[in-house]
């Protein structure tokens, strides 16, 4: 059986099982008070995930408060410049809040309310998915509070205070490496304790199972808009997909509703930090082994005891030591290629793209859209690649200036 | 007979509460550890509980994080931690060590080396805080071949359908989580214990021990009324960092100096 049959042989939409498992990923590993609470969300989701009242609910949020469908752009005068394939730009940067974060926040916020909790907490990176976060909370009348690493509460000072003043609390988490991951753990102790009257809303594909397919769900409206917009601007679906991968939920957004399209090739772009070579990355996929973390097994970045190792990203975003489940699973299988772009190939690409195209991308897309460019010059100027430009990148101005020498 | 079995089945025959120490390997420092687990079976603890050192301790409070942080400082592994409890075998052969822990680091060991090297080693039980009966599955299987048992946690939460999944592959004791939280949360609560061990009881045969809040002797009398033995781990893990810079005695003496009050609580409620 060749490749390609094979992978036509799976039903990507039976995934995850029962168990939560895309293969030997994902699960649910989480100390015993939660599991309930995981079994309770699991039935809830299962419940409403087909109710066409909460289906519609979820759309006319996105429609009117997020302001989806968000443009497919056709990026011509880059695509002239790379002298390759066609770039079209998936311009989640254009959602409410400035980031595909909302997407999963405006379904997990209705997921709260039908749970009748009082309270939800969040863990943040970047701080996109605190400000998305907040942002609900605030329009649901919630009490919202956010947990974020030390060292990211400071490099993403604008999105703290964007939290602020949209009412949550936010807590810097002084443990550890002080980023993303024990932000999670934070959060995490959090919701063990106060896990009554609180809703954990989980930023990425990651987590213990139901997270990572209720995440995804959320997130696939990126990728079934792009595959029609792209079937109605160019009249063929697209030859290749690229989206950055952190914990990797833009990236199953758009690639999801494409598993079966054969023919679309499917890039995820890790972090390569100062090079995959070095060790100083948040590449899991390009440079690590299964493990258990957060709630799942999955490709992790971790020494020889097991000991979960500190990582590097210039994208607060993406520097996390996991990846989602599904990923790890689509790596294996051959379904996606995970590649890395390292931390000044995406500051270039940064650069280029607010100066080709007037467009200022999240340091977490500009991973994706480096890839892109190298991909592009390898395909002919008829053949078409869709990007995830995940995020805006106003969120990220201190940090360029700050590379540039530039007190702003 | 495993070391477990037969000595809750010994402490059930006399009438007496079982005392379970935890205290993290390697913390505050290497040479501490081993000191330490024979003063406190001098005191009279009756189970040790080693913890293994996890970058990413989620359940745990900041007490018992920092011991793992100070553990991981000075190089302790899944590894080093079976090397202790085999050196701690050489003049002790009577008092169960369970090693308690995150699932990562016996992962990236191997189920099967790890049951072998743990059953070398002289380790009774394993507690594994994120390895939920649904994932236990193979692990369990290989601790099984070696004759280690697997302790589950039950939590506040745990509805009677999972209890019974639990008990259902859970060996050695039960550890019932006594509140929502984090290990050295401050919000014991000893009536809902006392319901929740009564409704525990009538499903299982196993005995069950009760851990976190466990602060001192009155908290440890009140939760030992009704369990099998009380688990005492922050205040532990406390007084050893706070004594981080002295000799592996006087490591040893801070921590045996809180544990005979509670032994001496417990050793009340004899029958």
């Amino acid at each position: 059986m060749s490749e390609v049959e094979k992978q036509a042989a799976v039903d990507y939409s039976q995934f995850p099982d029962s168990r939560g498992h895309f293969g030997p990923y994902g699960g649910k590993f989480v100390s015993e008070t939660l599991m309930p609470a995981l079994e309770e969300l699991e039935q809830m989701y299962t419940r409403l995930k087909d109710d066409p009242a909460f289906q519609a609910e979820f759309d006319k949020d996105l429609a009117h408060y997020v302001g989806r469908p968000s443009p497919l752009y056709h990026a011509e005068r880059w695509s002239e410049q790379l002298g390759g394939a066609q770039i079209y730009l998936k311009r989640e940067d254009l959602n409410h809040t400035g980031a595909h974060k909302v997407n999963n926040t405006i379904g997990q916020a209705l997921l709260a309310k039908y749970s009748g909790k009082s309270r939800i907490i969040a863990e943040t990176g970047a701080g996109q998915h605190g400000v998305a976060s907040a942002t609900v909370a605030a329009r649901l009348g919630l009490k919202c509070e956010v947990y974020m690493g030390a060292e990211d509460v400071q490099r993403q000072a604008l999105n703290v205070y964007r939290m602020k003043l949209l009412g949550a609390e936010v807590h810097a988490v002084e443990s550890g490496s002080r980023t993303l991951k024990d932000a999670m753990n934070e959060a995490m102790r959090d919701w063990v304790t106060n896990v009554d009257d609180t809703f954990y809303i989980i930023g990425t594909v990651a987590g213990p199972h139901p997270y990572p397919q209720l995440v995804r769900d959320f997130q696939c409206v990126i990728g079934r808009e792009a595959r029609q917009q792209c079937l109605d601007m160019t009249g063929r679906l697209p030859d290749a997909l690229v989206a950055c991968v952190g914990g990797g939920s833009n990236a199953i957004g758009l690639f999801h509703p494409f598993l079966s399209d054969d023919s679309v090739r499917i890039y995820g772009v890790e972090a390569g930090g100062y090079g995959v070579e070095t060790g100083q990355h948040a590449a899991p996929l390009n440079d690590g082994i299964p493990g258990v973390l957060h709630g799942n097994r999955t490709y992790l970045m971790e020494d020889e005891d097991g000991q979960i190792i500190e990582t590097h990203s210039v994208s607060a975003g993406l520097d996390y030591p996991g990846v989602g489940p599904e990923h790890s699973w689509l790596k294996d299988i051959g379904r996606a290629e995970y590649v890395a772009i390292n931390d000044d190939e995406a500051m270039d690409a940064f650069r280029t793209l607010t100066r080709v195209e007037g467009i200022m991308p999240a340091l977490e897309s500009s991973h994706a859209l480096a890839y892109a460019a190298k991909l592009a010059k390898t395909m002919s100027k008829d053949e078409t690649i869709v990007v995830n430009l995940s995020g805006r990148g106003d969120k990220d101005i201190l940090t360029v200036a700050a590379i540039d020498g530039i007190e702003v | 007979m495993n070391r477990i079995e037969s000595c809750l089945n010994q402490a059930r025959q006399d009438g007496r509460k079982a005392l379970v120490a935890y205290i993290v390997n390697g913390d505050p420092v290497p040479e501490a550890t081993l000191t330490t687990m024979h003063a406190m079976v001098e005191t009279g603890v009756d189970i040790i509980e080693l913890g293994v050192p996890f970058s990413d301790p989620m359940a745990e409070g900041p007490v018992i994080a920092l011991g793992h942080e100070r553990a991981l400082a000075n190089k302790t592994s899944l590894k080093s931690t079976m090397a202790v409890v085999k050196e701690f075998r050489q003049t002790n052969n009577h008092t169960p060590v369970v090693l308690m822990g995150y699932a990562n680091p016996v992962e990236r060991m191997g189920y099967q080396t790890f049951a072998q090297n743990a059953g070398d080693a002289g380790v009774d039980g394993l507690l594994t805080v994120d390895l939920p009966a649904e994932e236990a599955g193979p692990l369990n299987q290989e601790l099984k071949k070696v004759g280690i048992e697997n302790i589950f946690l039950l939590a506040p939460t745990t509805t009677p359908e999972r209890a019974d999944t639990i008990m259902g592959v859970a060996s050695g004791f039960l550890y019932y989580v006594s509140l929502k939280g984090v290990t050295g949360a401050g919000h014991l609560d000893v009536t809902s214990v006392e319901e929740k061990l009564a409704a525990w009881r009538g499903r299982t045969e196993l005995p069950i021990c009760v851990g976190f809040g466990i602060k001192d002797a009155d908290t440890a009398k009140a939760i030992a009324r009704t369990a099998d033995g009380a688990v005492v781990g922050s205040v532990l893990v406390d007084a050893m960092g706070k004594a981080a810079d002295q000799s592996a005695e006087d490591i040893a003496k801070a921590v045996c100096d809180l544990l005979q009050p509670i032994r001496a609580g417990l050793d009340e409620l004899k029958d």
